[in-house]
């Protein structure tokens, strides 16, 4: 017999060594979330897949699901929390959707359309961030960065480049390039590498391929992402899901 | 004789630093004013032209605050709307003026009318009746209380209808998928 958990009252099945959020996204069952990332090692930074396990909050990307387990994560509180936590990625960084490339394609911007974030709320801090548009075929724009890791997890272990690295604590926290110059230009970073690929947002963009994809046609303009993230999930037995 | 019609609600509208694209998309919803007129009466709007708003059930806010003239505009409507809506992306987000916020403002000033091509003979304009630029531009909450954002660059017409219908039905306004845009 298969080991379960409980997820919102409903029995969900897990393999060992699964994760909470694995298990559920394999199960069919959505829990929102940011900086996971199938193909990489859970990082539990932006902490927007919290749920309540035995009723103390955990990110569900790095909870081991155990037998018994009871889990929430539909609920009013939780739903709050991940909309304030999106808000807040918004107004620190400088998000100005109307004028970027990743628009449509953004999980950002797809999660807040999901959690129903009619607006940041908050200050905003409209911080004074750089551009890099040194390489010839990636553009670097720390505008956007929410701090995910992905870009430097990606090219640590799947490209072997070791190409970011963060610098500064707390508000000075940035992304930054492993060049002397710090420029992207002055590495061996390439349009096919990995981390070039994984940037939720529009921070890490190939150049040349802007509006390839016409606005209105793009990822998530056709079906929300809790519907996507459902499609994407691998599942048990080989077949992809459509959604439930 | 018939019952007395329904007391109309006050609509009024204000673009504060935007471009009219949200007035222009409020509009339209093209054939379905006519229903809307049937349920609201506009005071203060750029489709009036009257100047001043008085006490209203609902005030739209298009644009984003970037001078003194727009904080007037945005308090008087505070004063007078029960229900005050940010409309669009730079009412919420202070959108596309804003992106003069990392730069200085005297700057800019400087580099528009008196370091740039051709303005040799340039002066930054300081006529009494121009309102004072403020030192970086603000989404609207950031001055009054907002009751509701509906975001988009501009908002689809579909999105401020269902958004204005549930409003007007007493019901709380949600936007779902497709409805809800950012840019």
């Amino acid at each position: 017999m298969t080991d379960t958990f409980l997820l919102d009252g409903v029995a969900v099945p897990f393999a060992p060594g699964q994760t909470v959020l694995q298990a559920a996204l394999s199960a069919g069952r959505y829990i929102p979330h940011l900086c996971y990332h199938p193909e990489f090692r859970p990082h539990g930074s932006c902490k927007v897949c919290t749920v309540k396990a035995n009723g103390r909050n955990a990110t569900g990307c790095t909870l081991p699901a155990q037998a018994g387990l009871v889990v929430e994560s539909e609920t009013d509180e939780l739903r709050a929390l991940r909309q304030t936590l999106v808000q807040m990625l918004f107004a620190e960084g400088n998000h100005f959707c109307p004028s970027c490339e990743k628009s449509g394609n953004c999980v950002l911007q797809a999660l807040g359309y999901d959690l129903g974030v009619m607006t940041a709320g908050f200050r905003h801090f409209f911080p004074d961030r750089p551009v890099d548009a040194s390489h010839p075929d990636i553009l670097l724009d720390a505008n956007r960065c929410i701090l995910c890791e992905l870009c430097m997890r990606a090219s640590r272990e799947v490209d072997g480049k070791d190409l970011f690295a963060f610098s500064g604590r707390g508000l000075d926290k940035r992304l930054i390039v492993n060049a002397p110059s710090g420029r992207l230009a002055d590495t061996n970073a390439e349009l096919g590498d990995k981390a070039m690929e994984v940037c939720p947002v529009g921070a890490i963009l190939k150049k040349r391929v802007g509006f390839a994809v016409p606005i209105g046609q793009r990822r998530y303009d056709k079906s929300p992402i809790s519907e996507q993230a459902l499609a994407d999930a691998p599942r048990p037995n080989g077949l992809k899901g459509g959604g439930t | 004789m018939n019952a007395p019609a329904k007391p109309k609600l006050r609509v009024a509208t204000a673009s504060l630093a935007g471009c009219f694209g949200c007035h222009m998309s409020f509009l339209d919803i093209d054939e379905r004013l006519f229903p809307l007129l049937d349920r609201v009466e506009f005071d203060r709007t750029p489709l009036t032209d009257i100047k001043h708003c008085g006490p209203c059930d609902i005030g739209l806010i298009e644009g984003g605050v970037c001078n003194a003239e727009n904080v007037e505009v945005l308090r008087e409507f505070r004063k007078q709307c029960r229900v005050l809506i940010a409309l669009g992306a730079c009412a919420v987000t202070g959108g596309l003026p804003a992106q003069r916020n990392h730069l200085d403002l005297g700057a800019c000033l400087s580099e528009v009318y008196l370091t740039g091509q051709g303005m040799e003979h340039g002066l930054i304009p300081n006529d009494p009746e121009l309102p004072l630029p403020l030192d970086k531009v603000h989404p609207i909450h950031e001055v009054v209380k907002v009751d509701y954002f509906i975001p988009g660059c501009p908002p689809s017409a579909e999105a401020i209808w269902t958004f204005l219908v549930q409003l007007l039905e007493g019901r709380a306004p949600a936007l779902g998928h497709g409805l809800i845009s950012y840019d």
